[in-house]
């Protein structure tokens, strides 16, 4: 905990993303309006007392549409990374501990979903599938479990030769054993790290979609398709674009800062 | 060297009967078949032109069967015709009975994107190694730490947003810069050098866009490496002899440190592929990523298969090329490779 505080990396992000979690726990509280609440009588006004992100084209409250839209972000970012690390585990232990025919045969089906340019495989699947919230989560998911199942297979090959390991095996444990209670928590910081950096690239690309228009879906507010409006009305509205992007930036910002900060402190070699 | 290439080479066949599996697969996700109004909201396709697919997939037939029949047609390189642009070509040009030409769709985009993302991979190169070089000679100087705060900004700003407000300040409250397409109208009338300096304007923000991240992901990549490499016994016996500080870092410790970027580059391309899509349809430029992201808007998927297609072959070559690079650059390889 002291390391924590002594990492600025690692504080600033943990700061920015627990101010982006309470915003999305928060919004139902702290939100002014209503965020689908369309109002004729203010559209698109200048961010004042009454809206201090101002309103967008239909007279909703940007605020409360920002708050909402954090809920989104988060959503994606922690089922889409748990997707991923969830199948990048089990492929990844399965490939490191058994070896052999098996580990090539994960390893090459790594090397081709990596040769597919990954936005295009995630559009092609939402071209087939109904864009929805759903769909968006599980398809980021799926098509980036790649790296952590590297990382696992990696980890569990430099700890299979250790002598705790071997020991537990001559001692009879059952595979699901030693991978459970020996490998595994030994390849947690990796694991960790991944993860939290795997959060701000499924935030990038979930933005990205909606901003698209391929991924979460009017009326439900999400920073990406704020920013959809924000760019019809860039000549009139500059807030509509100003304060969903810099909502993005600093929560991708957020978790890459955290995962390098936890990545310095958790390495053994720092202490 | 010979037999390393002819053995590259031949390992690219299995990941194209991977890819081609994934693809396939993809294709079978939509709800009843390819052709069914469920799936294709695209109204330009006409239920002569679903009977066409349908005999084209082989619907009828067991998904085994379909498959071979669909990579026998890739093997080919016949992609089929387009749903949505009037039936054209999806991969290369065809002449009918009149001798009229229909260029390809991706015929005509890939040009425009390999020229953006080559564009894009010079930049990267060349700024990404003076500014990871700077930031690991003066390690913990303000010049350092600025670049270290660009890099994490360069990798949390969302391209699209960027795009956005670089659009509107360059483009719509100074108006320095085109923000749209590839030509200026009067493009036709110019002179060679003219034709260049428009083309050139028009694709700077895109490039710039682009290539933003992968700027800021390598030159973090210089810096570490350079530091480790400045660390080593080879510059300090290099710094003994009383070498001056320049050419240990520019001629010694550089070498060894850029060589690593050739893997990294050609591990790049299929996000900078993928990129495509948002920079394109942002500045409406005619490439892969717009016409992807077209084909994805109007369920055109032969177009869609196409790209998916040739866009993993694309990351292949490039992979390929990145390799051969390496091996060509490094003398350890070269030579380990000959015996």
């Amino acid at each position: 905990m002291k390391k924590f505080i002594g990492n600025s990396l690692a504080l600033t992000g943990l700061i920015i993303i627990t101010t982006v979690l309470l915003a999305a726990i928060l919004a139902p509280i702290i939100s002014p309006y209503d965020p689908n609440f369309i109002d004729i009588d203010s559209i698109l006004i200048a961010p004042s007392y009454d809206h201090i992100m101002g309103t967008d084209g239909l007279g909703r409250d940007v605020f409360s549409r920002m708050l909402y839209g954090a809920q989104i972000s988060l959503l994606v970012g922690f089922v889409a990374v748990g997707i991923s690390t969830g199948i990048g585990i089990i492929l990844g232990s399965i490939a490191g501990f058994y070896r052999g025919w098996i580990d090539s045969f994960i390893m090459r089906i790594v090397d081709v979903v990596l040769s597919i340019p990954s936005f295009f495989l995630i559009l092609a699947v939402i071209a087939f599938l109904t864009p929805s919230i759903w769909n968006i989560m599980i398809v980021i998911g799926l098509t980036s479990w790649m790296g952590v199942t590297r990382l696992v297979r990696a980890e569990f090959l430099s700890l299979r030769g250790r002598e705790y390991v071997m020991a537990s095996e001559a001692m009879g444990s059952s595979d699901i054993k030693i991978i459970l209670l020996h490998l595994l928590p030994n390849s947690m910081t990796p694991i960790i790290v991944s993860s939290v950096l795997g959060i701000a690239s499924a935030v990038l690309v979930e933005s990205g979609l909606s901003f698209l228009g391929l991924g979460v879906q009017a009326p439900t507010a999400s920073w990406g398709n704020i920013l959809t409006d924000g760019k019809e009305y860039i000549q009139f509205a500059w807030w509509l674009s100003l304060f969903p992007g810099l909502a993005i930036l600093l929560t991708v910002l957020g978790y890459n800062l955290l995962g390098e900060g936890l990545r310095d402190i958790l390495d053994p070699k720092n202490k | 060297m010979i037999t390393y290439l002819i053995k590259r080479i031949l390992w690219m066949l299995p990941m194209l009967i991977g890819i081609s599996l994934i693809s396939f697969f993809i294709m079978h996700l939509a709800p009843g078949d390819v052709t069914s109004t469920e799936a294709s909201f695209n109204p330009k396709a006409s239920e002569e032109s679903r009977q066409k697919l349908r005999e084209i997939y082989n619907l009828d037939k067991p998904v085994i069967v379909q498959y071979g029949l669909w990579i026998k047609r890739i093997a080919q390189l016949d992609f089929g015709n387009s749903f949505a642009s009037h039936q054209r070509p999806v991969l290369w040009e065809t002449k009918d009975k009149n001798g009229n030409i229909t260029k390809g769709l991706i015929q005509e985009a890939l040009p425009i994107t390999l020229l953006i993302n080559l564009l894009g991979i010079t930049v990267i190169f060349s700024i990404s190694i003076i500014l990871g070089t700077l930031s690991a000679v003066k390690q913990n100087s303000w010049v350092d730490k600025s670049i270290t705060l660009f890099v994490f900004i360069g990798f949390a700003i969302p391209g699209f947003w960027l795009a956005l407000l670089l659009m509107y300040w360059t483009g719509v409250s100074n108006q320095w810069l085109p923000i749209s397409g590839l030509h200026s109208l009067n493009y036709e009338n110019l002179s060679l050098f003219g034709q260049f300096t428009d083309l050139m304007k028009h694709l700077f923000l895109p490039v710039f866009v682009s290539s933003l991240s992968g700027l800021a992901g390598i030159s973090l990549y210089v810096r570490n490496g350079m530091l480790e490499i400045l660390n080593q016994d080879f510059i300090t016996t290099a710094r003994s002899k009383g070498l001056n500080e320049k050419k240990i870092v520019f001629i010694h410790a550089l070498k060894n440190a850029i060589l690593p970027l050739i893997t990294i580059i050609g591990l790049s391309i299929p996000g900078l592929i993928g990129g495509s899509v948002i920079s394109e349809s942002i500045f409406a430029i005619p490439g892969m990523g717009k016409l992807f992201y077209d084909s994805v808007l109007m369920r055109d998927f032969p177009v869609i298969m196409g790209i998916l297609t040739i866009g993993s072959v694309l990351t292949l070559i490039g992979n390929l090329i990145a390799d051969l690079g390496y091996a060509w650059a490094d003398p350890r390889i070269r030579k380990g490779i000959t015996k």
